[in-house]
């Protein structure tokens, strides 16, 4: 793989939309022609080069181009949008809607990121190493396809409204979670390891979380069935099984409704 | 003599009352009685006659004090503004017509901005509900003549909306419903025993911030499954008996407000009271809706919905496409994270309603307030522009909270040499495009008075 590292010099005055920073703009580039693609400011069109020094070598295509930034990306937007595949590295933090619309490769951000990591995913993998805010892995305004695949794993906490309108895919939050975990989800998978204050699962029609902490306020719509053993993320665990929700539509297969499942540690 | 006019619509709620009488002096000039309105309705009419009022604008001097400046300079000055920024940000039209609110969309569109409206921060998250989930409402005749159960969640008309339940919701007798409040069982779902609470059949105290539960707890019930003893702290017996009464209605319906948008889950609050709409149009007639705050709030979400696709949030600085995410392009959270770098307060008070750290980034950049009045924007601006009042010295469409358009009257003139807010965004787009050397494109409907006239018209 041939990496092109970004070092960026100036802070932006506001945010920086960076689109172009992906494998896909980057792929068969020289580094002054990479330093020319646009980047914006408000309404201000600027080029990569005002902001970054680019150096290194891309690859032919997205899949063997790697992106290496080494710095502090906290007032950057859109970081791998889009992105069909190759790999990018974020030394620092990063800002909102990293990995947004992602179909293929690999981002890693060893600081935090903000809201919208992963909106719309549809494959790939996310790596944060520090926390997230609000909407991991959501759908976008109105759309009720939210995520359909790929992984994403926030070591850190997250807060509300992870993996809304979920259909795919799998989001793993190692700390704890706010509100609003796969509400009106259709499919996918959500492991949270910490704690979750509530709304775990709210208008959810089909898919699976798994809680291993504790749920402080679990939702009337959900009815517990039984105590299973099951491996979550590569450790035996004890789980409380309950379907719901219970108030929400449920599609029917020979004749039976199919649920959607949360499993929770047992105490 | 003093002569009355009639049938004038109240700029103040969202109940947007359109039978008020006003007594206007011989003149035409001062208003000296005001018929059929609310204390608030009354005390708009009065206010807008106040001698003090400003006439001209006024420019913060570098000694910190004001000076009165002319209107083109006013232009000029905020024409400059907007084309200096990077994301300028222009919000509020709590309280203006439908005519400001399109014309401010050239001046945004032109200028690269971030268009936004005082819903995104009261009834926001009710559109993104809306995105998600759809909207089975109705209009407030409908409220009037059919509803035989009324649900107020989260929401006080009795103090923010003082005449709805005596025009729509809970008084009125109609024409399914001749027997007026007698025929009608009125249910508030309301942390605290306010006055709506007080006048209704029940009142569920749902434990605050818990409502999400408590939606949750009626669908579920409604699908015939079992629910815990208590929930948002309300004992089962309570939701079943409340359940009960929204079955067995005719015609329902839901009214909802900040206390479902404003606390936490906020959107998601709306969505799911829709899907138990939804969920209860199965059983009986629903309906539910937003009590809009001001009363032509629901305005710039029809007008710019038309001309953007959005109705908020709307970020114009991309200039090939509007983006809207709120989250990202809502006026506190650009003001929070420090992402515009200009600020228009018009119609509204942002001073006042905003949180202090919003405030405090926005005021490091250009800010300028368009508002009849002095307000605390006002006093902390670089500029303010003195307008007509809207639905007194100025007429116009405004939409109600049901989303009815009605067309207010003019009921005196404005002092002397004071413009519109039309008018204002009018100059300003046209010295926008003097600036930029530019030919200012109208697209009005046909004949409209600003349509350009071509050659064999
Ligand atoms: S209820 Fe609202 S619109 Fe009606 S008179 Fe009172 S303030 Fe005006």
């Amino acid at each position: 793989m041939a990496t092109v590292t970004l070092t960026p010099y100036k802070t932006p005055e506001l945010f920086l939309e960076c689109t172009t920073i992906t494998p896909d703009a980057f792929c068969g580039k020289a580094p002054q022609e990479i330093a020319e693609l646009e980047v914006r400011e408000g309404k201000t069109k600027l080029r990569m080069g005002d902001y970054f020094h680019v150096e290194g070598k891309a690859g032919k295509t997205p899949e063997e181009t790697e992106i290496q930034i080494l710095g502090d990306c906290t007032r950057v937007k859109y970081i791998g949008f889009k992105m069909t595949g190759g790999a990018i590295t974020v030394n620092g933090n990063a800002d909102m809607y990293v990995g947004g619309w992602m179909k293929g490769g690999k981002i890693h951000v060893t600081g935090n990121v903000h809201s919208f990591c992963g909106i719309a995913m549809e494959g790939g993998e996310i790596l944060v190493d520090g926390k997230a805010e609000n909407y991991v892995g959501c759908a976008y305004r109105g759309d009720w396809r939210g995520m359909r695949g790929g992984t994403i794993r926030i070591r850190g906490s997250a807060g509300n409204d992870i993996g809304t309108f979920m259909l795919g895919g799998t989001i793993i939050i190692e700390k704890n979670a706010f509100i609003h975990v796969s509400t009106h989800a259709e499919g996918g998978t959500i492991i949270i390891k910490g704690n979750v204050e509530g709304r775990v699962g709210g208008q959810m029609v089909k898919g699976d979380i798994y809680v291993l902490g504790e749920v402080q306020y679990m939702l009337p719509g959900f009815q517990k069935i039984e105590q299973v053993e099951k491996e979550v993320d590569g450790a035996k665990v004890k789980l409380d099984h309950y379907i719901g929700d219970l108030g929400e539509r449920h599609p029917k297969s020979k004749g039976k409704e199919i649920y959607a499942n949360l499993f929770v540690r047992a105490t | 003599m003093p002569k009355i006019v009639t049938d004038v619509g109240c700029p103040y709620c969202g109940a947007s009352c359109d039978d008020l009488e006003i007594l206007v002096s011989d003149d035409g000039k001062k208003i000296l009685e005001v018929y059929n309105a609310c204390a608030i309705g009354n005390e708009v009419f009065h206010h807008a006659s106040s001698p003090d009022r400003l006439k001209r604008p006024r420019l913060r001097q570098p000694d910190g004090t004001y000076q009165e400046i002319s209107y083109d300079e006013a232009v000029d000055y905020t024409a400059k503004v907007l084309l200096k920024a990077k994301k300028p940000l222009i919000y509020g039209f709590g309280s203006t017509n439908c005519e400001a609110m399109s014309a401010v969309g050239r001046v945004a569109e032109k200028s690269g901005a971030v268009l936004d409206n005082c819903a995104s921060i009261c009834h926001g998250p009710s559109f993104l509900a809306i995105f998600d989930n759809g909207y089975p409402s109705c209009t407030l005749g409908e409220v009037k003549n059919r509803a035989d159960v009324v649900v107020f969640w989260g929401c006080n008309p009795m103090h923010a909306h003082p005449r709805h339940t005596s025009r729509y919701s809970i008084f009125p007798r109609g024409f399914f419903t001749e027997k007026g409040q007698r025929q009608r069982k009125m249910i508030s779902i309301d942390p605290r025993e306010t006055e709506t609470a007080k006048l209704a059949d029940i009142h569920l105290m749902v434990q605050q911030g818990h409502d999400y539960e408590l939606f949750d707890a009626f669908r579920t019930v409604l699908r015939g499954h079992d629910i815990p003893d208590e929930v948002a702290g309300i004992r089962k017996e309570a939701i079943l008996e409340a359940a009960g009464i929204m079955k067995n209605a005719r015609f329902g319906m839901i009214f909802f407000g900040m206390g479902c948008t404003h606390t936490d889950g906020r959107n998601h609050n709306v969505d799911i009271a829709i899907s138990l709409t939804r969920d209860l149009n199965t059983v009986a007639k629903y309906s539910i809706m937003a009590m809009r705050g001001h009363y032509n709030i629901a305005g710039p979400g029809q007008v710019w919905s038309w001309q953007f696709g959005f109705p908020y949030c709307i970020d114009l600085t991309k200039g090939t496409h509007a983006h809207m995410n709120p989250g990202e392009t809502s006026s506190i959270d650009l003001a929070m994270r420090d992402e515009v770098d200009a600020f228009i307060n018009i119609g509204t008070d942002a001073g006042a309603h905003f949180p202090i750290d919003a405030v405090k980034h926005l005021r490091k950049h250009p800010f300028i307030t368009i508002d009849p009045n002095i307000c605390m924007a006002s006093e902390i601006s670089d500029l303010h522009i003195p307008v007509a009042v809207v639905g007194v010295e100025e007429a116009g469409v405004v939409y109600r909270m049901d989303n009815v358009p009605i067309q207010f009257k003019k009921v005196v003139d404005p002092p002397e040499g004071v413009i519109s807010d039309e008018q204002l965004f009018d100059r300003v787009y046209l010295r926008i495009c003097e600036l930029t050397e530019t030919e200012p494109t109208w697209i009005p409907a046909k004949g409209h008075a600003k349509a350009p006239v071509t050659a064999g018209q």
